[in-house]
């Protein structure tokens, strides 16, 4: 077989290997800067206002939808075999479980991962990094690792809210809009969800948070070529931390239920 | 030998198959302005970039100081980068500080000053580069010749030994550019500093140099005063001083 055939098929596998590598590399350098003085408090509050403030909204709206849809889809599901009381447990098990620490980890990275791969990206071709390097500091410490913490903070609880709000809006429709019987609603709630449904949910979003923020910092601080790579980066920044979000979501799942 | 600050020897540096620094030997004199011509593209911000640490050789030796860097480590490197003060080609502000926490912030993050002396030490710089009125505006407000202004006020804040320059006066107006030039002789003058500037704009750099390197194909070709630049008969120096377009530049001894 003729050999640039052959780089052609394994380059691929090959560069996503390296990229996997070097963002592995980049998250054990901004752990490692998590635990070095001085602590930048200041600059991890501003972070958790951006991404985690400035987040509900979207959270909610996103959240709420997702649990009327829930109650609206599954009551059709019950009503076939006359058990329409289990879509209040049902949808309370799907958000704590499952759609609100998925849905506010793809809505984060849309929202706020982009941000950071284009702000970070923006200050790597206008030179700001650098500057900060040039100045004895390390552009990780104030840069990476106050998104990381507060991405890490913020995720499991913009992920409660998701929760309750999603189970609110399935009540409203299944309760108030569909007329299902509001004790039967509730009380399969309180019954059959357990506080390691949310636990583990919270601790998913929390896995999710650092998987956005590591991905999204790494793209925008190694972001090249102006413009068009400041562009480039924050794309790839959102598709590659959905992509790994999904995935990830499959294997933390399976370890923890 | 005291009175040599920064010693480059033998540096090469390729980039894939680009070889973009081919050995080259240079010593910086302290308390001077020393100034890299070169075209551009010719790995002046390179060289630059070596000196300051945030690239290492293939190979070669880079003294500061009497410390070599090439092989230190990021916290050491750090000591030796408190030694520097960097003006960026475009200035390089942080944009989500305003202009009086961009040259405060050096101070704060390295010192244990009161606010009140940064305040002091801050008003003082931009009072040096004229710009005391702009101290609340953030830097995407001001024009390109402001920004350099305020890096230099930056640059200097925690009072550097050497100060970098990177192409201090491309992608500005005549006018503008003479005010820079004016103000690196003037801060120069009464600071006392090392100043290694590098640039291709032949004449505003001839106006500021105490010494002058040429960067040609990766290589030093000629180190001097400006005047003996000027005298130089290499071709390719010669090449480069006809390019001003000022008869007698080259050669002259005005």
């Amino acid at each position: 077989m003729d050999n640039s055939l052959i780089r052609k098929i394994f380059t691929p596998g090959i560069d996503f290997l390296k990229e996997t590598g070097n963002i592995g590399l980049f998250f054990i350098q901004s752990i490692h800067m998590c635990f070095r003085k001085p602590f930048k408090f200041n600059y991890i509050l501003k972070q958790m206002e951006f991404i985690g403030v400035n987040s509900v909204a979207v959270v909610v709206i996103s959240g709420g939808f997702i649990g009327m849809v829930l109650a609206l889809q599954s009551y059709h599901g019950f009503r076939r075999f006359g058990s329409e009381g289990l879509v209040g447990i049902t949808v309370a098990l799907s958000m704590t479980r499952e759609l609100g620490p998925i849905l506010t980890g793809l809505m984060v990275a849309g929202r706020a991962g982009s941000a950071m791969a284009a702000e970070l990206g923006t200050m790597r071709v206008t030179e700001q990094i650098d500057a900060l390097t040039v100045m004895a500091l390390s552009p990780i410490k104030y840069l990476v690792v106050p998104r990381v913490i507060a991405s890490f903070l913020m995720l499991p609880i913009l992920t409660i809210v998701s929760d309750f709000v999603g189970i609110v809006g399935g009540y409203l429709v299944g309760v108030k809009l569909l007329g299902i019987n509001e004790g039967a609603f509730i009380n399969k709630i309180v019954k059959y969800l357990n506080v390691e449904d949310i636990y583990n949910g919270l601790v998913k979003a929390a896995f999710f948070g650092i998987i956005l923020s590591v991905i999204s910092c790494y793209k925008g601080f190694y972001t090249k070529g102006g413009a068009e790579g400041v562009g480039r980066s924050t794309t790839e920044a959102v598709v590659f931390s959905s992509l790994i979000i999904l995935i990830s979501d499959y294997v933390l799942t399976s370890l923890m239920f | 030998m005291n009175d040599i600050v920064i010693k480059l020897i033998d540096i090469h540096k390729s980039f894939g198959n680009q070889k973009v620094l081919d050995g080259i030997n240079l010593e910086i004199e302290i308390g001077k302005t020393t100034v890299i011509i070169g075209k551009s593209g010719g790995g002046k911000s390179v060289l630059l970039k070596h000196i300051i640490g945030l690239l290492k050789p293939d190979k070669g030796e880079i003294w500061i100081d009497g410390v070599e860097i090439t092989k230190l480590k990021e916290r050491d490197l750090n000591d030796v980068r408190k030694k520097f003060g960097m003006l960026f080609q475009e200035a390089a502000l942080f944009d989500s500080m305003d202009v009086f926490d961009n040259v405060a912030f050096p101070l704060r993050e390295h010192t244990r000053m009161t606010e009140a002396e940064i305040k002091g030490i801050v008003e003082d710089r931009l009072k040096q580069v004229g710009l005391l009125n702009v101290a609340e505006k953030i830097p995407s407000e001001l024009s390109g010749g402001m920004r350099k202004r305020v890096g230099l006020a930056r640059a200097l804040s925690l009072d550097p030994a050497i100060i970098l320059f990177d192409e201090p006066t491309s992608a500005l107006d005549p006018i503008i550019s003479l005010t820079i030039l004016d103000l690196i002789k003037e801060t120069r003058t009464y600071l006392k500093k090392t100043y290694l500037v590098i640039s291709h704009d032949i004449l505003g750099m001839f106006r500021i140099a105490d010494k002058v390197a040429m960067l040609s194909n990766g290589r030093i070709i000629e180190y001097g005063t400006p005047l003996e630049i000027r005298q130089s008969t290499n071709d390719a120096t010669m090449e480069f001083l006809r390019a001003t377009k000022i008869p007698g530049f080259a050669g002259g001894d005005l």
